[in-house]
């Protein structure tokens, strides 16, 4: 069991949003595969498209994405929310973005009646123009909009952060000066893939997030950095995709995981490093994931 | 896996709306029933059904299609793939049933390859709107008994697969394999479900795809979640009995709309 922004967790694999998080069953069939928690895809003020394809493609060290926030709005969402809550044993946390705050504020409210356990405010994507790390980037704007969302949910609000800035820690104590429970650290790092057949660009949108197991060493320095700075609870995300990389992150200061892209190799990932972290534990004779949280910072 | 560069060898006019595009790329471990996703660069990327496993048979339906029906031999796309689960294999004396309807066609052909290769006996029900608009008959002829149904009557029956499907024995099939229009697939359905026969059923099914790689979730279907292109997109009838299929699916937003 784990206790995050006072929400509890039977573990600390949590599914990471924009992954098998559109609809309320595919929420409840990832509950059902052993996560400890579902983020459910960013969910904004309209409906959206999204980008053309080619969307997301595996390469040799990762995968690039980019889905351009691809959404029903939430006008239509609350029902899935609602699916996903009475569907799943997990808690249900509530994937938003928007342009400013008054769009997080509607779409915060327009959910509320659905109950999310919690809010996570994406305010990192790196490719859909006007939203995610647009914002995300800029502290002022990050502090107020976590502020705007705070004054009215009346549950725990989290902030995702991009890994495209100069200091993220800048970011993170912004986050945590709007009122922040946690932050969720990293979103996909900008990046882009050429056809050398033809010339083209890759993806529909030309350049999207890179995520996968070549984006772990980022997001542990991230959390590292973030642990340091902050006094509130720091959600690693990034690469991870078995025990050990959960646990390297832990112990760079996450107090629980998000797990993105390995979900590709099989749902049951979930179950696999959860169980895979419990026997850690075990082995070592800690009692729990919080006798690890940051363990980096204190051996040295 | 980054998009093979694969280029166009020839183009087979089927029909005044379909073609078939084979390429110098053969994806030689590619099953009947699986797919791949065909860039069309600086338009789309949409996923089509292997017809050959250096082949895909498509109906100009919107951007996509349309460009890729102004290209000629000698041009080039990308593919990605095989992706996805495809038929079961039919093994040595087996007794199938395919039920074809329209550009659905494309990945029954291989499977009829399949079928014959290994020695199972096939039976195929194969429909169109007219009968300008059938294909691979010839195809499916070779591999065993072929009824042909058109909407108007202008080649076999006058009626719907369905129809010829309702005066059979389907007990005599140790498999039924389905590619079709939904609504098609559901009517199948619904009778071999009346018959008793609904898990010897398969069907190839058709939802929107984006990562095509069973991440991203656009594809999913209630009530389980299962992934279309990662699950699917070839579903066992007994799975597809209390879902949506037949009822709604999902836009690129995700948004529910009527099939
Ligand atoms: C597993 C699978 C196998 C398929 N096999 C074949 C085949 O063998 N032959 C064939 O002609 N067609 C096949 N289709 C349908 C084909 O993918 C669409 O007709 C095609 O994408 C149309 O693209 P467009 O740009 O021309 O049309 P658009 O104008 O973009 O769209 C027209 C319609 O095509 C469908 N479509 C468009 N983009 C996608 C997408 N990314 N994913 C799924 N559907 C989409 C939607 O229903 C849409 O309403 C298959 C679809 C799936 C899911
Ligand atoms: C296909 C795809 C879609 C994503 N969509 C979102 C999204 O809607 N909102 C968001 O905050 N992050 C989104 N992300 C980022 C992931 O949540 C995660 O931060 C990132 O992929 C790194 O983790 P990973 O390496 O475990 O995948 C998406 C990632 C992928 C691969
Ligand atoms: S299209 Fe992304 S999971 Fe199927």
């Amino acid at each position: 069991m784990v206790k995050i922004t006072g929400i509890e967790f039977r573990n600390p694999t949590i599914l990471a949003s924009g992954i098998m998080g559109t609809t309320g069953a595919s929420l409840v069939r990832m509950a059902n595969s052993g996560a400890g928690a579902v983020v459910t895809k960013s969910i904004g003020p309209e409906p959206k498209a999204g980008h053309p394809n080619p969307s997301m493609v595996k390469l040799e060290c990762g995968f690039l994405n980019a889905m351009g926030l691809p959404n029903p709005s939430y006008a239509d969402f609350d029902n899935e929310i609602k699916i996903a809550k009475e569907g799943a044993d997990v808690p249900v946390i509530a994937s938003i973005f928007g342009g400013n705050a008054e769009e997080f504020v509607r779409v915060a409210e327009g959910l509320a009646d659905s109950k999310p356990d919690a809010f996570e405010l994406n305010v990192s994507c790196p490719h859909a123009e006007g939203y995610g790390a647009t914002i995300g980037t800029d502290s002022c704007m990050v502090e107020s909009i976590t502020a705007a969302v705070c004054d009215v949910v009346d549950v725990p609000v989290w902030v995702k952060l991009t890994p495209n800035v100069t200091d993220i820690k800048s970011i993170g104590k912004a986050a945590e000066n709007g009122g922040a429970a946690a932050v969720v650290a990293i979103n996909t790092l900008r990046g882009m893939a050429i056809d050398i057949n033809s010339g083209y660009p890759i993806l529909g949108n030309r350049f999207g997030g890179l995520s996968g197991s070549a984006v772990k060493p980022v997001a542990i320095k991230c959390v590292y950095d973030l642990y340091e700075a902050l006094e509130i609870p720091v959600i690693g995300v990034g690469g991870v995709s078995t025990w050990e990389d959960a646990v390297e992150m832990i112990m760079a200061g996450a107090s629980a995981v998000q797990i993105g892209s390995a979900v590709h190799e099989g749902v049951e990932v979930f179950a696999d490093i959860a169980t895979g972290i419990e026997q850690f534990l075990q082995n070592n004779g800690y009692a729990g994931v919080e006798d690890i949280t940051g363990l980096a910072h204190e051996v040295i | 896996m980054r998009p093979i560069n694969s280029k166009i060898t020839k183009i087979i006019e089927e029909t005044p709306s379909i073609r078939t595009f084979r390429f110098d790329t053969s994806l030689d471990d590619a099953q009947p029933g699986q797919f791949v996703m065909v860039w069309v660069r600086g338009v789309d990327e949409v996923p089509m059904g292997c017809s050959f496993k250096n082949g895909i048979t498509v109906q100009k339906v919107g951007d996509a299609t349309s460009r890729l029906f102004e290209m000629k031999e000698g041009d080039s796309v990308g593919l990605r793939g095989p992706f996805g689960k495809g038929f079961t294999l039919p093994a040595k004396d087996e007794n199938i049933l395919i039920i074809a309807g329209g550009v659905g066609v494309a990945p029954l052909g291989p499977l009829a390859d399949e079928a014959i290769s290994v020695g199972a006996k096939v039976t195929t029900i194969l429909g169109a709107r007219t009968a300008s608009e059938l294909v691979f008959e010839q195809r499916f002829s070779e591999a065993g008994d072929v009824h042909l149904t058109t909407d108007d009557g202008s080649a076999g029956t006058c009626g719907f697969v369905t129809t010829v499907l309702a005066d059979m024995d389907v007990s005599e099939y140790d498999r039924i394999c389905v590619c079709g229009p939904e609504i098609m697939m559901f009517n199948v359905l619904k009778m071999l479900e009346e018959k008793g026969v609904h898990d010897r059923a398969e069907f190839s099914l058709h939802r929107y795809f984006k990562c095509a790689i069973g991440v991203c979730g656009a594809c999913c279907m209630d009530h389980e979640g299962l992934r279309v292109c990662k699950d699917g997109p070839v579903l066992n009838g007994s799975l597809l009995l209390d879902s949506e299929f037949g009822n709604y699916k999902r836009s690129s937003s995700s948004q529910r709309v009527k099939v």
